[in-house]
């Protein structure tokens, strides 16, 4: 790794205040992607302003009928917290299949969502959930969080803070994993709540995305028949030494069968 | 350079790290401490697993100063000098191992993987090491001295 300066502040605006001060500085959450990037020397920045120091970013909550978390969270305590199980059972569901053990011991919310990999499992709960994404100066609604590939709708130096996630009927998340990395190969998230139902995939295109004709859809009939009629096109989908793209336009359709199916038959 | 100061193994420790220094670096190089070891250096083999304040992580994936004022434990800590940990005796004896490289990391994660389920069942077992690679494929009898030494760590 090449040489950086580090420091870990104990408050957020002495962390963007170190952001605005370095000359190409980066925030480290729990660096479970940012530290082997940086090793391969595809980031190379001058200062890490570490994160970790900052007690108000951790933690989980009920706010009214929604779920809080903060954006320095771990997967391995959302995975785990009977907040979480108590109220989105499919979020805690969600974190405890990310990566492995060791990762989620590391790897944190915020970190994920920031770094919008198109295989990472978050984005489809954040999109599938109609979570808000609060940061150090807004909020942003998370159907306008994930602008493409490994892009956010964040600034230059704008930090999370937390997520909020409202509280569905019900919802599954249902991934078919890359068994070497655990990485979605693709990963589908179905919510059933008062606004609706909401479909959103991961792994199979650049970018999570909503597939809001099969929403349409499962609104007017809500079963695992109806998911037969929608694909996702070949010709959209990411073609790559996991999978290719025919693979990954079926299974898109099977795991949100099989989203479908869990939620009807209660199975969450 | 700068000062870290953590506990490792139940000793307290204050060195110098530069800040690219990674976890697994400063615990092999500038304490000695060569069990814990580097197999992929890509944060997939698990070689690299130590326990920072009681949850395994790979020290491979962390900077050094990332560990300041936490409490690490290496496979080195884990018993007392000249005695084995359950975990230990319990791969001794059902021949967990074959090249032995894995073995620091796959008994730190074993440990971590019991404390939070004391009796996991094969699957769980399976399941709570998918972050440690075996190249000897020797998986059938590390899963095997999991179990026992689950069985042995309760008593």
């Amino acid at each position: 790794m090449q040489d950086f300066s580090y420091q870990r502040p104990a408050a957020l605006t002495a962390a963007i205040e170190a952001f605005e001060q370095a000359e190409d500085g980066r925030f480290l959450a729990g660096g479970q992607t940012l530290l082997p990037v940086m090793k391969h020397r595809l980031a190379t920045p001058s200062d890490l302003i570490d994160l970790a120091g900052i007690s108000d970013l951790e933690g989980i909550s009920i706010a009214g009928s929604a779920l809080s978390i903060g954006a320095m969270t771990t997967h391995a305590r959302v995975a785990s917290a009977a907040e979480v199980h108590d109220a989105i059972p499919a979020l805690a569901k969600l974190a405890g299949c990310i990566g492995d053990p060791h990762v989620r011991n590391r790897g944190t919310l915020g970190g994920s969502i920031a770094n919008n990999d198109p295989a990472a499992d978050y984005p489809a709960a954040v999109a599938g959930l109609n979570a808000t994404v609060y940061t150090d100066r807004r909020r942003i609604a998370g159907d306008d969080f994930f602008t493409g590939f490994f892009e956010t709708a964040l600034e230059e130096g704008e930090l999370i803070t937390r997520v909020e996630f409202p509280v569905a009927a019900a919802a599954c998340y249902q991934k078919f994993d890359d068994p070497a990395s655990g990485y979605a190969v693709v990963g589908v998230f179905v919510s059933r709540g008062s606004q609706g139902v909401r479909v959103a995939v991961t792994g199979a295109t650049p970018c999570v995305f909503r597939m809001r004709d099969l929403e349409a859809a499962l609104n007017r009939k809500f079963t695992p028949e109806t998911v037969s009629g929608f694909c996702v096109p070949e010709e959209e989908c990411n073609d790559d030494l996991h999978a290719t793209a025919a693979y990954r336009s079926h299974l898109v359709g099977v795991m949100a069968t099989r989203a479908v199916a869990a939620i009807t038959d209660g199975e969450m | 350079m700068a000062t870290l100061t953590l506990t490792v193994n139940g000793k307290p420790v204050s060195a110098q790290a530069e800040a690219n220094t990674l976890l697994v670096e400063f615990l092999r190089e500038t304490l000695g401490l060569t069990g814990t070891h580097v197999g992929c250096d890509t944060s997939q083999c698990g070689a690299c697993v130590v326990h920072l304040d009681g949850l395994a992580v790979k020290s491979c994936t962390m900077l050094a100063l990332q560990a300041e004022g936490t409490e690490v434990t290496t496979i080195e800590g884990l018993a007392p000098p000249g005695s084995l940990h359950p975990m230990q005796v319990a791969f001794h004896q059902n021949h967990g191992l074959q090249c032995g490289f894995c073995t620091p990391g796959m008994v730190m994660a074993s440990v971590a993987l019991v404390t939070d389920n004391p009796n996991p069942s094969e699957p769980e077992v399976r399941q709570g090491l998918a972050g440690n690679l075996c190249r000897c494929t020797g998986y059938q009898n590390i899963v095997k001295s999991v179990i026992a030494g689950a069985r042995a760590m309760e008593r």
